[in-house]
């Protein structure tokens, strides 16, 4: 076994640790150097995982799988996560003594997804998932004076909780039925019968808890609006792809569609999610609300493409989740910078951005057009493999629904730029930006644009990165 | 003679009192006392089928206390989200935490 395929992980891990100990060391002012270390050393491991993104490797038996499927997962957490520090800035401000602990979960944060992404057997996806979840139950109470903020971590710990309680409970019936915990073992073992669809019901329950998919969404607009806006970030954008790349796992390899009908289950969701998301955010005046609704939204339509389980509607789940890292954090970026200088994130807040900071504002409304689906951003490409995957596989209806669904979106979506545009507000100063922010918003737009005018290099990535599910 | 059904039947009523008292309850540490349960129920499901099923190997056995300690780490993260919120409204009631509402 070549144990150097396992250094990002390890040195994930040593970067957590030192940031901790540098957060000592390093007290009063020099905690900024902290946030510089942590982006450094995201950035030298994201650019390890790239170089050796198509060697392949089992570890321990099947425990620990590095695949092109896991690395492409974890290019897309490091870059989230790079992403949202950067955008964070001076927002870390509030956090006050506690930066250098903020970082550190956050590099803990991105440890679990990794392993949850590369797991290949149930304990070592219920560790990353927990890894991953209780940091960030701290981090999204992480604003300790703030009551919306506690309340939204002691609302996610409950939550997140009960929801990992069900998903372990799936599993123990899983393993019961088939008598091992290696995801890649399961397949052959288990048939067709009344408590092994208990299991799976309770695993979607588990994982549709974590995805926020309806019904099992509640707690997301809660906890998206109450927590801190970069957690709030990286919780929309990594901790779904992590919960989407386990469920991929164990759904595709575990229980294989040709042999279990699991998708006509997904497929109900699906519709459910988007329908529920899209109606539901239309009338939301809070923009990190609107966009809490809006990425339930968008959950629902990635799960359209594990429902088609094929080649084009499986490569559109990890299409659309790298895409949505950039559309995202680039709304959230700009909804941050609004909410440091304005203090609120109601639309109203959003009022002329347009004459006071015409960067800002052109960002939001790119990423958000994406978000809706508008050619040619790359929210397009993405949807069109999506839907085309669910069309081929007999889905039609799903397709159908999030296509209409994608319309009415757009409404709310452009009600944000009719503020910023059109919006008159008493403040006429420009909005001051840091060059870190300014650069993670750039790359957000470009990477929005290019991927959405030239989809090939990412999609052929994707494509690759399938591959074992075919 | 008790067998591998009992275990099931056990664990399975545990884990509906567990969420039973999850949406009942009003206290936060009262939930997460019931979350406890739940957690429980599903330790009982592991050992019982390492026990009956895949007594040759230890899978089971190792997957509960898996459980058990991330358990342990989560309750610890609970109580702090306990007491921090406690000192900002003296309450820990769950009814009084209502900032956030569509």
């Amino acid at each position: 076994m070549n144990y150097s395929l396992l250094a990002p992980e390890m040195l994930i891990a040593l970067t957590g640790l030192l940031l901790l100990i540098s957060g000592l060391i390093l007290a009063g002012r020099g905690q900024r150097l902290v946030g510089i270390i942590s982006v450094v050393l995201l950035v030298a491991v994201l650019l390890l995982v790239v170089v050796r993104f198509s060697e392949s490797a089992v570890f321990f038996n099947g425990v620990y799988q590095v695949d092109t499927f896991a690395n492409f997962f974890k290019a897309l957490f490091l870059i989230a996560a790079v992403l949202v520090m950067l955008s964070a800035g001076k927002y870390t401000q509030r956090f006050e003594q506690k930066q250098s602990e903020f970082y550190a979960l956050m590099v803990f944060a991105t440890l679990g997804m990794m392993v949850m992404a590369a797991a290949g057997d149930l304990i070592t996806i219920y560790i990353g998932l927990e890894l991953m979840t209780v940091s960030f139950y701290i981090l999204t109470a992480y604003l300790l004076n703030d009551e919306a903020s506690s309340e939204a971590g002691l609302k996610y710990l409950i939550l997140g909780a009960i929801s990992s309680a069900i998903l372990l409970f799936g599993m123990s019936l899983l393993f019961a039925l088939s008598g091992t915990t290696v995801i890649s073992e399961i397949a052959g073992q288990v048939s067709r019968q009344p408590a092994l669809i208990a299991g799976i019901i309770l695993m979607i329950v588990g994982f549709g808890f974590k995805i926020a998919a309806v019904p099992f969404h509640m707690w997301a607009p809660d906890i998206y609006q109450g927590a801190p806006i970069p957690v709030t970030t990286y919780l929309a954008v990594g901790s779904k792809a992590a919960a989407f790349a386990a469920l991929l796992r164990i759904f595709m390899i575990a229980l294989p569609p040709g042999q279990f009908n699991w998708s006509l289950v997904l497929a109900i969701l699906a519709a459910i999610t988007i329908i529920v998301g899209n109606l539901i955010a239309l009338n939301q005046t809070n923009v990190k609300r609107m966009l809490a609704y809006s990425s339930i939204a968008q959950a629902g339509y990635i799960l359209a493409g594990l429902v088609a389980a094929n080649a084009y509607g499986l490569k559109g789940v990890l299409f659309y989740a790298m895409l949505y890292v950039f559309c995202n954090t680039g709304a959230f970026a700009v909804a941050t910078a609004v909410e440091t200088d304005t203090g609120s994130t109601d639309r109203v807040a959003f009022n002329a951005l347009g004459k006071r900071s015409p960067m800002l504002a052109a960002i939001m409304t790119v990423c958000l057009l994406s978000l809706a689906g508008i050619p040619p951003m790359a929210g397009f490409a993405g949807k069109f493999y999506l839907f085309s995957g669910a069309i081929q596989a007999g889905y039609l209806w799903l397709a159908f629904i999030g296509l209409l669904m994608s319309m009415i979106s757009v409404y709310y979506y452009l009600l944000v730029a009719k503020a910023m545009y059109i919006g008159e507000s008493d403040r006429e100063d420009i909005i001051d930006i840091k060059l870190p922010a300014r650069f993670a918003l750039w790359v957000c737009l470009l990477a929005t644009i290019l991927i959405g005018v030239y989809p090939a290099p990412l999609s052929n990535l994707a494509q690759t990165a399938i591959q074992m599910f075919l | 003679m008790i067998g591998f059904t009992h275990y099931l039947i056990l664990s399975t009523i545990l884990f509906g009192i567990g969420m039973y008292g999850v949406i009942s309850k009003r206290n936060a540490v009262a939930v997460l006392m019931s979350v406890e349960i739940m957690l429980n129920a599903v330790n009982i499901n592991f050992i019982a089928i390492n026990k009956f099923i895949r007594s040759e190997t230890g899978i089971g056995q190792l997957f509960a206390i898996f459980v058990i300690v991330v358990a342990a780490a989560e309750v610890a993260v609970g109580l702090a989200l306990i007491i921090a919120i406690y000192r900002q409204k003296k309450s820990v009631n769950l009814n009084d935490f209502n900032l956030l509402k569509w």
